[in-house]
């Protein structure tokens, strides 16, 4: 069993990283051009994060390439498919209000070094927030197949925001020392921001519904293990090689 | 076919100090969108500092064909040239 | 990524020679190109200048475009973090450079859509070298060092181009494209110098990659029929056989020095010419890649064709909405 901070730092990076990856199967493929180049832009900023953070607790790159599902501590939003533009933009949505305000607060954190990463990367998340946002209200207020999809996308990735604002026992002394962010108290505002762009997208609050909760302690959805099966095959395929 | 984003021409401020300077330009569906691929496109290696972007279809620009009367008359005003007027070596600071 | 004048072999030249112009402006058109003064959007240009510089400039964008997809094909494999973060950031400056391009070519007239339309239907060729397949991560190596090494050495000269939107375009790109070549050849000296394996990965890489990147500077200087006038307009600065011979010279002694094997027997340095004499071209099969017979040729036009058209309705939406937000603002 890892420490505290490992646990915390691990579970920071695995957001990032497996956000990162997925957004990073976009390129080449985007809408537009214009669009490609700011979704690989999100990506980047994400696998930098994920970089530092994993960086707190250990070896980023022996974290990121050998283990296996059930050691990865990521919410099940980030690891959920890209499906159309809609279900990645409707994804990207929800998780980036949250880390943006999530950052925000990880800027006070005890630990100098979360809050250095942070303070970085708040402004990158507040980037990405500002973009998913703006997507939303062009997707759901556009034309009637965009906002058809956009409910869909929405519909998807609803279940996993309340994840995003447990607390567990790992987290709590975390949370007690200054250490960690309270998601807790983090829940009013992101309902007031999500309920903001839904409303300038025209779009209804979507049905509240059993949340699906499980990645912080590595019970995930189907979709980790392909991802991470092609992320990390050539270490795999290759153990103790350097590249 | 869909009707094509409308083009942008984007202006970047490389620090504070300087003017905004012409450097391509992006497609894109409203202002808030060219901002973005703006700055998504022409500042990912800390170029700038500041953004314009200016509907390609507003720019009113001069035409070639009357360069000759727009600009050349300005070539014989040499007397707005400092080097027009000659003052003695030995008088300083002028 | 760069591509030089492709045409099918028996498409035979058809240089885009002229509809009659009007001699006096043509005559003051080639004074000023000869003089190394740039010609901007608005000048008068003849109708062969501006139809040769669309097609150079967007099957140099869609080089890009397409070129993004055998690196992307390894970003979500990308053996570290680093390596993650750079591939990405390379493809994106594909990406970017296709759309810089894309932008020049448009001040000449033709709409992106119209490129791209071009592109999807086949009358728009792209650089061979993207019809060939990435097999393994030596191949992103490969590809930076020995690909975007080859276009480099064809941007450079295309900085002083005459046609100002493209040369300014080309004064971005080369300056974007200093790191790719690096990071490709760090990633083949890693692997030559690694495991059995690396290695063997490393020299099968140089092994496909090689002829094929001789073969993007274009046929053969007799086979290039529009070269005269094109360096003339600048719109080319030295022959496709030149800057083939000068790559040869330069990377002959790279491979070397991370121990790998160029695979051309005839390959030898030669006193005299201060050059290396290499084998010759299988320009059969260059023609057969330029016709759309490359491995991967279907593949790549599939993905670009299903991203564009997957990617209609979002571009709908955002013209949509667009026009929704700019009635609303009439209205109030």
């Amino acid at each position: 069993m890892t420490d505290g901070l490992t646990e915390y730092a691990l579970r920071l990076g695995d957001d990032s990283l497996i956000l990162g990856q997925r957004l990073g199967e976009w390129c080449g493929h985007a809408p537009m051009l214009e669009v490609d180049l700011s979704l690989t832009n999100v990506a980047l900023d994400l696998v930098g994060q994920a970089t530092l953070f994993l960086g707190i607790a250990g070896d980023a790159d022996k974290l990121a390439f050998h283990r296996d599902v059930l050691d990865f501590k990521n919410c099940l939003l980030v690891e959920q498919p890209n499906g159309d533009f809609a279900q990645t933009i409707a994804r990207q949505f929800l998780f980036s209000n949250w880390q943006e305000l999530l950052f925000r607060e990880l800027t006070q954190s005890r630990n100098a070094t979360l809050a250095a990463i942070a303070g970085k990367a708040v402004k990158e998340v507040a980037y990405h927030a500002r973009l998913a946002n703006e997507w939303m209200v062009r997707l759901g207020d556009g034309t009637a197949e965009s906002r058809a999809r956009i409910v869909n996308g929405l519909d998807w990735m609803w279940r996993f925001g309340d994840e995003l604002f447990d607390v567990d026992d790992v987290v709590e002394p975390l949370i007690a020392s200054g250490v960690a962010v309270d998601v807790r108290k983090l829940r009013g505002e992101w309902d007031q921001r999500i309920a903001r762009t839904l409303s300038e997208a025209t779009l209804e609050m979507p049905k509240p519904r059993r949340a699906a909760k499980g990645g912080r302690i590595g019970h995930h959805s189907e979709h980790l293990g392909h991802l991470l099966s092609e992320m990390q095959f050539l270490q795999r395929a290759y153990p103790g090689a350097t590249w | 076919m869909s009707k094509e984003w409308p083009l942008w021409e984007v202006f970047v401020r490389a620090k504070n100090g300087l003017s905004h300077r012409h450097v391509g330009s992006v497609h894109a569906a409203d202002d808030r969108m060219a901002i973005e691929a703006a700055r998504d496109t022409y500042t990912r290696r800390m170029e700038g500092v500041s953004l314009w972007v200016v509907r390609s279809a507003d720019i009113v620009a001069s035409d070639p064909g009357e360069g000759a009367a727009l600009f050349e008359p300005a070539a014989d005003k040499v007397y707005r040239h400092p080097t027009f007027y000659s003052i003695p070596e030995h008088v300083k600071n002028i | 990524m760069y591509t030089t004048e492709l045409k099918d072999k028996n498409q035979k030249s058809a240089p885009v020679t002229t509809v009659a112009e009007d001699p006096a402006k043509l005559a003051a058109f080639e004074a000023r190109v000869a003089a190394d003064d740039f010609i901007e959007p608005k000048d008068w240009m003849p109708e062969a200048y501006r139809k040769t510089l669309v097609r150079q400039i967007s099957q140099h964008a869609h080089s890009e475009v397409v070129g993004m997809l055998p690196e992307g094909n390894w970003i979500t494999r990308a053996p570290s973090l680093r390596r993650k973060a750079v591939l990405l950031a390379k493809v994106q400056d594909e990406g970017g450079h296709g759309l810089y391009l894309y932008a020049a070519a448009e001040t000449l007239g033709t709409s992106r859509d119209e490129m791209i339309e071009a592109l999807h239907t086949g009358r728009a060729k792209y650089s061979t070298i993207f019809n060939y397949p990435t097999l393994t991560w030596a191949d992103i190596g490969a590809i930076g060092w020995l690909v975007d090494g080859a276009a480099i050495m064809n941007q450079v000269p295309l900085q002083r181009t005459s046609y100002g939107p493209y040369a300014r375009a080309m004064v971005r790109i080369c300056k974007e494209e200093s790191f790719h070549q690096r990071q490709g050849y760090e990633i083949m000296m890693a692997l030559a110098g690694g495991s059995p394996e690396q290695k063997r990965m490393a020299q099968n890489a140089l092994d496909r990659w090689w002829w094929p990147s001789l073969m993007m500077f274009g046929p053969p200087d007799e086979n290039s029929p529009n070269t005269a006038q094109s360096v003339r307009w600048r719109i080319k600065r030295e022959t496709n056989d030149e800057i083939r011979q000068r790559f040869v010279d330069v990377t002959v002694p790279q491979a070397e020095a991370i121990g790998l094997k160029v695979p051309d027997p005839a390959l030898t340095w030669n006193e005299a010419r201060g050059s290396y004499d290499f084998g010759p071209i299988d320009w059969e099969e260059f023609y057969a890649v330029v016709r759309g017979e490359g491995l991967v040729a279907k593949e790549r036009m599939k993905a670009r064709v299903e991203a564009w058209e997957k990617g209609a309705w979002v571009r709908e939406a955002a013209n949509a909405h667009a026009a929704k937000r700019a009635h609303r603002a009439a209205a109030e």
